[in-house]
């Protein structure tokens, strides 16, 4: 084959040449050029091999249905795999290479598949690789899972980088009253219409270049035409965007777009993103999709050298390049008249073969003029040539089937099967189209919602009638006119004839129908024999329609030739349905800039650089970042936190525990409310104090607990645990706007208003005092244990300061507004260090709590009762609350369910970890008898201990030896079950 | 029917695939069957295949409104693991890890059962304790898990996020390596060709429009195909579970209906060799390669009740997030297509295989997002409570009224919200 | 995507938006029979097709609204706050 750049011609730019590397090699193309026009150009013809058996595949269409010649660009971790040489637009320095072959795709060693090809057919490997062959011995998965790694290897496409990719993506929201999808005649015109009637528009089109179809023309008058729209749509506002593909339809009128920022653009500015992903709501939708030329099945119908004809018509037109000197033309339409004939006035030699009987004489002189040879009742049977096509045997009609006719000498064979309408965006809203036997195409179907399709993308084939349809169905969508029925389907002289296989009798050959996969007109009739008769069953089983894209191009002929298996019609075989995206979109591109250290908002305390600059270690907690430990000097973290919690019960401890959620609850019922959510009786809490509570769910089962404060008759301080705020916060206002419209209650989150801290030791008060102005007593008349109250810190800051504890020991929380947090840790701290004291974290506030038998997420962990956590006294039996009634169900009253123990190890130097299980010495099986929760080395006890559930609680335990049973990290450890409460079980150090 | 062997595909290679026949007969339906199961997805065909198999009940229908596998049997990751936590959960997912492990030789059909290992990625010290009850409680239950520290984890999957831009940090991570993917519509083809070896009746394209009932007991149901009278009657219709239900005249049932995406990208040369999953931040996500080379993935449910089988691009884009989070090398690859299936999420995350108000009327139901993996041992007990009219042990606890007792299979902890149990 | 016309804030992507759940459950009082309970957190209609939900404008204003949507479909009828007093505060001002 001799493709070539003809002198003159084309939409190219031929004063911008533009370098680029094929397989290693330098090439020249021009601006305009696609990466597959510039390979023609250069008369390059084997670019791929297909996915199964590896047959040298050529550019076989102009477009984003290409199957053949599909390549890799770039290089190291700007890597792309399965971009479709037909639809990369070229640019200087683009690197491809080929892929899918070893070691490259002219001598690909992977072909040796090809050779057993016999036996590879579809689903074979159902039927083998299980076990030994040749008769499948043996059990289990080892046989096949070596097998696995062979066929894994010889499968996928491209390769993938390993480095992350360095380009950053983007994502674009939009509003329009019309979305028009495609820029072709009937697009231009459609969003014409609309621009012209006022509406905002939206116009986009997956090609670099605006046009469509225009682009395609060799009429110097339709060229022009396209022009003088796009200004005026420019004129009137129309956002016109190209190298973007709407790839999928959504609910409400919303669109997906891909825009491709082109490589020059972002070679000008690289903060660009490569891409932008555009969600558009928009009003109404307009599909000019336009239709794609199918093939037909034949043998050795995949060579390189052999197009649809409408591509060879692109490649002459907008390209100028003659892609092939001896040219066939075979058809069933009209459509490839124009192509032949234009082919043969720039010079090449054409034939033309038709299967149809006969033509009008109109449309045979169309051929005749140009000097293009025609035969009729004629279509292709085997091409000829191993990598190149070096012939074509055709097949004559007989009436009774095909016979083998003559063989013509050609280097290029073209062929037009019919036209497929491109309505998979409209597939994507759930809509079946329908076959139309009259078009030999599935045409759409109306839609309830406003979406329209217009041009040939509706199964109209002129040009002028295309453009009339665009208005006319953008007329119809926007109410402006009464319906669009008026342009019809068809519009070709001659009707088409349905040919979608031509073979002789029984004959075995490969002629392929989905030529990505590699699915053969014998695959189909072979998932026939086998039952798969359904389209879905036939997909799945033969890969048919599954490849990148999507079956395009090949979908209908393996519909048609199961109907044709069935007896049946094509319409009765079923219908095909497309998924989003239309043509693949770049993860990348989906995720945009949310990735990464962006991936979820990062939540920070009001002190957070205050911790930092104070030798705080930062843990995640949920979304946020809160201080783990301490460390000084060069302390590990387990020296630090012990320290931590040590001088916490020694002296005093100051630590920031601002992400806690704090919900402002105000309003005359709002202690009702308080009543009704929380398990324990809130309706009697004095003004100026605070109480522990628990919520539960409405199943019974725990939901989160805090402290809630009253400030003032009307006006309560929840606080909630850490990860549960939000929660919480959402389920408060539910209660109170759908079950209890009646009670008067605002809720307000406050989290982010407050910065709060604890502070926790024997000398906790002595160093408040010190903190506080005159006015502001924290004596344990004025401030007892419960009380809240508001105040005053040294330099006038307004606090709220609660004694309440966590930790077992004299502690008080003092809240300030957030500004003022870090200078409330410049006073607090400057006050501690004379005492001793020390700023600690989460760690320690771990190790404080679980010596008192404190319950944090770690034993609420949404599947334990109240009484499982040990504080089944909260659940009041005077009052009715949510959970009252189904925390009562049987099951979840039994005694031997799993309740909240301490654990001691037996050998008090030996650890053990959380997430151990914990098992009878003689029953290390089954789900034991409880497990561990949290574990910490106890500073007062001077050995580590444990929270957990072990069945019936510590009482039904005591005594007896047990193993907390880690086998995924360190095996077994001797332990004992005691009461959870295992520091100052009586509180007398927070009383004191 | 023809064995399928290496040597099968050896000779109808050479002889041009004359011996291969239809894989299931396509019957008409007979006037009454002993037993008939409705929906002929995994569990429905698993069911009928046990039925005949360990029970010798042979006279029985499964009966299809479409094609069967034609749910979510063909819409799911394709994922297989048995790393459930709770009491009845714990055995009945590792029996039907079990039956994977031998099932490509059982139905002499191979579904591609490939254990690669299901890792699941840790970020904190309290998520490594967390998992490592979980796999604790497994290894004393007879299964297989282990925790990866970084370490091991970096040096077998390479390619994951463990840079300074990571906003969790991965530590480590639970593996369980018997674990793995399976090729999901083998799994649906294989039931089906071997109930139909045992003399069972797939009655495809056959849509349920009524169910007779004679007081407290299903006589017949009434299809497309016409009245069917059935000794007993199995439920496995998935998302479609309520409107089954309430044409059986039943109430209410602690199921509501989700639509769950999934996703693929082009084929791409072997990238990923295991199971990664990833859930920090409320983010939860899973992907794994398939032997075809696409990258299979997907994440939460659209959030809202829904029937429909297509999705909305909010999940699309916080799945390609939570992807480019974890494997920022996937910038350049490219999604091929993504779907939805509607799933039968319940109260408590776990599924109801169990007895219904009606005497010969028995439910499987309720599978949230462990429909896949849970098929062989679905059908296994479905067909041993069908043919015994009594719940094997294991699922005892599986049944509707599980909840008035107090009883929650709640491996999350989410609590009665059937959207948190994804 | 969803776009639900919020009585205070105007149309939005159902992203703004939360999901409740059924939103023709009438819980019962806190002291009502066990079965009643149980009823109303555990059982479900789950109608394929029309059905009243709640969701909340959780990234807005917060409101908790009653929407009527199609589960096959995703259409919507209706959407107005669930509040009762809030509903009918903004009947009168729209």
């Amino acid at each position: 084959m001799s493709a070539r750049r003809l002198p003159g011609g084309g939409q190219i730019d031929r004063s911008r040449l533009l370098n680029f590397k094929w397989d290693g090699k330098q090439y020249q193309g021009y601006a305009g050029d696609t990466l597959a026009s510039a390979l023609l150009a250069n008369n390059q013809q084997l670019i791929g091999r297909s996915f199964k058996y590896h047959r040298p595949r050529g550019i076989m269409s102009a477009g984003v249905e290409e199957s053949g010649a599909i390549v890799t660009t770039g290089e190291g971790d700007r890597r792309e795999p399965n971009v479709k040489a037909t639809s990369q637009e070229l640019y200087e320095g683009l690197l491809a290479s080929g892929q899918n072959a070893w070691p490259n795709v002219r001598r690909d060693m992977g072909a040796v598949s090809g050779w057993f090809s016999r036996f590879f057919v579809a689903g074979f490997y159902y039927k083998t690789f299980m076990g030994l062959p040749p008769f499948e011995w043996g059990k289990g998965t080892g046989i096949w899972m070596q097998y696995e790694k062979l066929i894994r290897k010889a499968a996928g496409m491209g390769q993938a980088s390993r480095e992350p990719d360095p380009d950053h993506y983007d994502h674009a929201h939009a509003f329009c009253d019309v979305l028009v999808v495609g820029s072709g005649p009937s697009g231009l015109h459609a969003a014409l219409t609309a621009a012209r009637a006022g509406r905002d528009v939206m116009l986009v089109e997956q090609d670099f270049e605006i046009g469509g179809d225009y682009l395609n023309q060799s009429d110097a008058a339709l060229i022009s035409r396209r022009a003088e729209i796009i200004a005026e749509l420019e004129q009137a506002g129309v956002r016109i965007m190209n190298r973007t593909t709407a790839f999928g339809l959504y609910d409400y009128g919303t669109a997906g777009l891909l825009e491709r920022v082109s490589d020059v653009a972002m070679a000008a500015n690289p903060h660009l993103p490569r891409q932008r992903f555009w969600t558009v709501r928009a009003g109404a939708t307009l599909l000019a999709t336009g239709a794609l030329e199918r093939s037909v099945a034949f043998a050795n119908n995949d060579r390189p050298g052999v197009m649809t004809a409408a591509a060879a018509g692109v490649y002459l037109n907008r390209y100028g390049i003659l892609p092939g000197q001896q040219i066939v033309v075979a058809t069933n339409n009209d459509s490839a008249y124009t192509v032949a004939a234009e082919l043969a006035s720039a010079g090449a030699s054409v034939e033309l073969v038709d299967a149809r009987a006969a033509v009008s004489a109109q449309q045979r002189e169309v051929a005749a003029l140009a000097g293009v040879q025609t035969r009729y009742g004629c279509a292709p049977l085997a091409v000829q040539g191993s990598k190149t096509v070096q012939g074509v045997t055709l097949a004559n009609n007989g009436g009774a089937g095909w016979q083998a006719g003559d063989l013509m000498q050609c280097e290029l064979l073209l062929v037009s099967g019919g036209w497929s309408p491109v309505v998979n965006l409209l597939s994507h809203r759930g809509i079946k189209p329908q076959w139309d036997p009259a078009q030999t195409c599935f045409l759409p179907v109306e839609s309830a919602e406003n979406i329209a399709m217009a041009g040939s993308a509706a199964g109209v084939w002129n040009l002028a009638a295309c453009e009339q349809s665009g208005s006319a169905a953008m007329a119809s969508l926007l109410g402006l006119a009464a319906s669009h029925r008026s342009i019809v389907a068809g519009g070709w002289d001659n009707p088409i004839e349905p040919l979608y296989e031509v073979r002789i009798g029984e004959q075995r050959v490969k002629s392929f129908v989905d030529q990505q996969h590699d699915v053969t007109s014998d695959d189909i009739r072979l998932a026939h024999q086998e039952g798969f008769v359904s389209v879905e069953h036939l997909k799945r089983y033969t890969t048919l329609g599954m490849a990148t894209d999507q079956g395009k191009m090949g979908n209908v002929i393996g519909m048609a030739l199961m109907a044709d298996a069935l007896g049946r019609d094509i319409s009765q075989v079923g219908t095909t349905t497309f998924r989003p995206p239309y043509t693949p979109v770049s993860i990348g591109a989906l995720a945009g800039p949310n990735t990464g250290a962006h991936f979820r908002a990062l939540r920070r305390t009001p002190m957070h650089n205050w911790n930092l600059a104070n030798g705080a270690t930062m843990t995640e907690a949920g979304l946020w970042q809160r201080s783990w430990y301490h460390a000084r000097d060069a302390e590990t973290i387990s020296q630090a936190y012990v320290r931590e919690a040590e001088t916490a019960r020694s002296s005093v401890g100051i630590c920031d525990v601002s992400s806690l959620g704090k919900i402002a609850v105000q309003g005359p019922d709002a202690s009702e409310f308080l009543n009704r959510v929380y398990s324990n009786a809130f309706a009697k809490l004095p003004v100026g104090k605070a109480r522990y509570g628990i919520m539960l769910r409405d199943d019974g089962l725990v939901m989160d607990d805090g402290t809630c404060w009253r400030l003032s008759e009307n006006d309560f301080l929840m606080t909630t645990t850490t990860s549960n705020a939000a929660k919480v916060m959402v389920w408060l206002e539910e209660l109170l706007q759908l079950r209890w419209p009646d009670l008067k209650v605002h809720v307000s989150s406050v989290t982010d208003q407050w910065a709060s801290v604890s502070v926790a030791g024997p000398q906790a008060r002595a160093m408040i005092a010190a903190c506080v102005e005159a006015s502001t007593a924290v004596d344990n008349n004025s401030l007892p244990f419960m009380g809240v109250r508001a105040g005053k810190l040294n330099g006038g800051i307004d606090c709220l300061i609660a004694r309440i504890s966590f930790s077992g020991e004299m502690a008080f929380e003092i809240f300030v507004a957030a500004g003022f947090g870090p200078a409330m840790m410049e006073l607090l701290w400057a006050a501690a260090k004379p005492l001793g004291g020390c700023l600690y974290g989460l760690e320690a506030l771990g190790a404080l709590r679980i010596e008192k038998g404190h319950v944090t997420g770690a034993e609420l962990d949404g599947r334990v009762t109240i009484d499982d956590a040990g504080l089944g006294k909260m659940a009041s039996t005077k009052k009715s609350y949510i959970g009252s009634v189904l925390r009562q169900r049987p099951e979840l009253m039994r005694e031997d369910r799993p309740r909240l123990v301490g654990i001691f190890p037996k050998d008090k130097a030996s650890t053990f970890n959380a997430g151990a299980l914990i098992c009878q010495p003689d029953k290390v099986a089954g789900f034991g008898e409880g497990w561990i929760t949290a574990v910490t080395h106890s500073p007062v006890l001077g050995h580590w201990i444990g929270l957990g559930y072990v069945a019936g609680g510590h009482e039904s335990w005591a005594g007896r030896d047990l193993l907390a049973t880690d086998p995924v990290r360190r095996g077994n450890v001797e332990i004992e079950v005691v009461s959870p409460h295992m520091v100052d079980p009586k509180g007398e150090r927070m009383h004191g | 029917m023809t064995r399928f062997s290496a040597w099968n595909v050896f000779r109808n290679g050479l002889t041009g695939q004359k011996g291969w026949s239809r894989q299931w007969r396509d019957p008409e339906p007979k006037k009454h069957y002993d037993v008939v199961v409705i929906g002929a997805g995994l569990h429905g065909l698993a069911t009928a295949y046990y039925l005949a198999k360990n029970h010798s009940v042979r006279n029985v229908a499964v009966v299809e409104k479409g094609w069967l596998g034609g749910g979510n049997a063909g819409r799911n990751t394709t994922i297989v693991r048995s790393n459930y936590m709770m009491p009845g959960n714990r055995e009945f997912y590792e029996h039907s890890l079990k039956l994977w492990e031998n099932l490509s030789h059982e139905l002499n059909y191979n579904v591609m059962f490939s254990q690669r290992a299901h890792v699941s990625l840790l970020h904190s010290p309290a998520a490594v304790d967390d998992a490592a009850r979980r796999y604790n409680t497994m290894r004393l239950t007879d299964s297989d898990g282990e925790l990866w520290d970084l370490e091991k984890l970096k040096h077998t999957i390479p390619y994951l996020n463990y840079g300074p831009n990571s906003r969790f940090p991965i530590i480590g991570a639970a593996v369980q390596r018997r674990a793995g993917t399976a090729r999901h519509d083998a799994v649906a083809w294989g039931y089906a060709r071997g109930a139909d070896q045992h003399g069972v009746d797939i009655l495809q394209n056959c849509e349920v429009t009524g169910v007779t009932r004679d007081n407290d007991k299903v006589v017949a149901i009434e299809t497309t195909r016409g009245t069917i009278s059935a000794g007993k009657v199995g439920f496995a219709v998935a998302g479609n579970t309520s409107r089954l239900w309430s044409m059986a005249g039943l109430g209410n049932l602690p199921i509501e209906s989700h639509k769950l995406q999934a996703f693929v990208s082009e084929p791409l040369k072997p990238l990923l060799d295991h199971v990664v999953v990833f859930g920090v931040g409320g983010a939860h996500f899973y992907i794994s390669q398939s032997d075809k080379g696409g990258m299979v993935f997907g994440g939460d449910i659209d959030w809202y009740k829904s029937y429909a089988q297509r999705g909305n691009l909010p999940i699309v884009q916080d799945v390609a997030e939570a992807a480019m989070s974890i494997l920022p090398c996937l910038g350049r690859v490219k999604l091929l297509r993504h779907w939805s299936g509607v799933m039968d999420m319940s109260m408590d995350g776990s599924h109801f295989i169990c007895k219904t108000p009606l005497n010969n009327l028995y439910l499987n139901a309720g599978w949230n997002y462990g429909g896949f993996k849970a098929s062989p041992a679905s059908g296994w007990y479905f067909a041993d409570l069908i043919a015994n009219d009594r719940p094997h042990p294991v699922v005892e606890n599986h049944d509707l009224q599980r909840f008035e007792r107090g009883i929650n299979i709640d491996e999350r902890g989410a609590g009665p919200d059937p959207k948190l149990h994804g | 995507m969803l776009r639900i016309k919020c009585p205070f804030c105007g149309e939005r992507d159902h992203s703004e938006f939360s999901y409740g759940g059924d939103g023709s459950i009438v819980y019962p009082a806190l002291d009502a029979p066990m079965q009643d309970w149980v009823e109303a957190v555990f059982q479900r209609e789950n109608i394929r097709g029309m059905q009243t939900e709640t969701w909340q404008h959780v990234n807005g204003c917060r409101t908790w609204l009653l929407v009527e949507r199609d589960t096959m479909t995703h259409e919507i009828r209706s959407v107005r706050a669930a509040h009762p007093g809030v509903a009918k505060a903004l009947e009168g001002s729209s």
